[in-house]
């Protein structure tokens, strides 16, 4: 008996077997993800380009590229309307909306939940190039947003030169917002009734509840969630770019956008790879507080 | 305003303010389902002039369109099962075995399933280059499969955690090897787990635009994604009807898929039984 039950474990200690079962997947993401990370710190050092002189031959240029980066302009706007496009649409819209439909959705005819759930999903589960499309059209000059203000007598707008910045990100506050109501339905849920009850004993207003008990009992999921939208929305490129391409001008050219248009609009691969590396640091940074929030 | 009329608004208001949200929700999407039965789509939401069926078939029938769905089958397809194969392998000797590195593989891992892959697509384009794999189906597979991987490997670890390794010592001593007890006793057991990770895979190719977008060239290798944005560059976004029964078409098996996962996730860690009596 004994013999037996010995038996079962030594076949787990054949030594280097577990070698054999890592391989394959770490062979493929070394080739086809870590190292292109590494020849993103590489190439942003060269002049790689695909026309020209450079596509010839590949030199080091040093810093280069980054002092590039510090003095062009677009640079700064790309930067810029990241920044406005990621706290515009994920730290606030995303958030704040999905956090505001699931508060709103607790303890509601569940028929109700059910119909604004699945509309709100449906923006989510559908592919960004079919969103796109959905908000190009609604914003679009002859639109369904135009059509409902004419309808009351008001005059149309041309919403995706007029104010491109706000069609996109409410396309992407549309396209993501059920992620976070998810989230935080599941988080709202886990709000023991005892603690807000005990606060409405003791006198507290519905908005006082909110501030002081619901919302730090939730905290650790905000941060986990901002962290994890934020990362979805840096990398961003489909939607806006089927939307607006960046334009007009470069009022919607968010980082990934200018990288596209360095790399394969301009041929230029290594401005375009420094462009990218300072996308993936911002990723990376980002990524290493999102797991320290999930190990904690 | 008495007490009792504030009462009266603070009922209704939630259900208001989340109609109106619902309403914004829904307008986008009504334009792309109307339109697609319209004989006469515009860009603007209307009742349509007729309805037809004509949009959907002009769609379907176009060879074209059907090699980019197939197309768009394959790469997924072939990820998703890639990333299940390879995934459980790998998470094997994660869960079971006593390792040194366990842990800062797994933080690596978890690391590079947030990493945004939009930032590393530029040096991806050069290394298909220089590997020769630029505009091939199956390169574009390969790197879908790479950047799917870290997440496959992270659920499929967590659900293999689950599974009594009881049941797989069991099938040992009936004289089963390592790769018969998780074919035969372990993957069985992680159906849930393995159509989650499927499911996640295959949707998130299914509406990846950018890599596809980087790594393919010729037209007769675009999937769906790819195809639906050509449609849009080609007729100058005239032909609303066919471009939304395209994009219905084209959005369905992620719906479908998502409704399915749900069923999956529900059923979820159900396995735990298995040793119980």
């Amino acid at each position: 008996m004994s013999s037996i039950a010995a038996a079962a474990p030594a076949k787990r200690r054949k030594t280097w077997t577990w070698l054999y079962f890592l391989l394959p997947s770490v062979a493929i993401m070394l080739v086809f993800f870590i190292y292109p990370i590494l020849l993103t710190v590489f190439y942003s050092f060269t002049n790689l380009a695909l026309t020209g002189e450079a596509a010839k031959e590949l030199n080091f240029v040093g810093l280069d590229n980054y002092a590039r980066m510090f003095e062009d302009p677009t640079v700064r706007s790309s930067i810029w309307n990241t920044l406005v496009f990621l706290i515009g649409s994920a730290v606030i819209g995303q958030q704040v909306l999905g956090f505001l439909i699931a508060l709103l959705m607790k303890h509601k005819n569940r028929w109700f939940r059910r119909i604004i759930g699945t509309i709100v999903l449906a923006g989510w589960v559908t592919p960004e190039i079919v969103c796109a499309l959905c908000l190009y059209s609604f914003f679009g000059d002859e639109g369904t947003l135009n059509a409902i203000l004419q309808s009351f007598g008001f005059s149309t707008v041309t919403w995706l030169y007029t104010i491109p910045m706000v069609t996109v990100i409410l396309a992407n506050i549309w396209h993501g917002t059920a992620f976070s109501m998810l989230v935080f339905q599941a988080a709202l849920d886990d709000v023991p009734s005892e603690i807000e009850e005990a606060a409405v004993v003791d006198g507290a207003s519905k908005w006082q509840i909110l501030t002081r008990v619901t919302i730090p009992y939730i905290k650790d999921t905000i941060m986990t969630n901002m962290m994890l939208v934020t990362l979805q929305t840096l990398g961003v490129f489909g939607l806006i770019y089927a939307m607006t391409g960046g334009g007009p001008g470069t009022s919607t050219t968010t980082l990934p956008i200018f990288m596209y248009n360095q790399a394969f609009v301009n041929y230029q691969l290594g401005y375009g790879t420094a462009i990218s590396l300072l996308l993936l640091l911002i990723g990376i940074i980002l990524s290493l507080f999102y797991i320290r929030s999930m190990k904690e | 305003m008495n007490a009792n009329q504030r009462k009266w608004v603070f009922r209704i208001l939630p259900y208001a303010i989340l109609a109106f949200i619902g309403i914004c929700f829904v307008l986008p999407l009504l334009w792309v389902l109307v339109a697609s039965v319209d004989s006469n789509a515009m860009q603007s939401l209307k009742m349509p002039s007729r309805l037809t069926g004509g949009n959907y078939v002009d769609v379907l029938t176009n060879p074209d369109n059907q090699r980019a769905f197939l197309i768009g089958l394959l790469m997924s397809g072939g990820q998703a099962i890639i990333v299940v194969v390879l995934g459980l392998l790998a998470s094997y000797p994660l869960s079971r075995y006593q390792l040194r590195f366990k842990k800062p593989f797994m933080l690596t891992i978890l690391f590079m399933t947030s990493l945004p892959i939009t930032a590393v697509m530029v040096p991806v384009y050069q290394l298909f280059l220089t590997l020769k794999l630029y505009n091939n189906i199956f390169g574009v597979i390969l790197f879908f499969v790479a950047s799917a991987m870290p997440y496959g490997i992270w659920m499929l670890k967590n659900f293999m955690d689950s599974v009594p390794s009881e049941l797989e010592e069991a099938a040992w001593i009936d004289g089963a090897s390592v790769f018969v007890g998780i074919r035969k006793v372990v993957a069985p057991l992680m159906i849930p787990g393995i159509c989650t990770v499927a499911i996640f895979t295959f949707s998130g190719s299914w509406g990846n635009f950018f890599v596809p977008y980087i790594l393919l060239q010729s037209p007769e290798n675009f999937p769906a994604s790819l195809k639906i944005y050509q449609f849009f560059g080609q007729y100058g976004m005239a032909d609303y009807g066919k471009l939304a029964a395209f994009s219905v078409m084209y959005a369905i098996p992620s719906i479908v898929l998502y409704v399915l996962s749900q069923r999956f996730m529900s059923k979820g860690f159900g396995m735990q039984g298995g040793t119980k009596g």
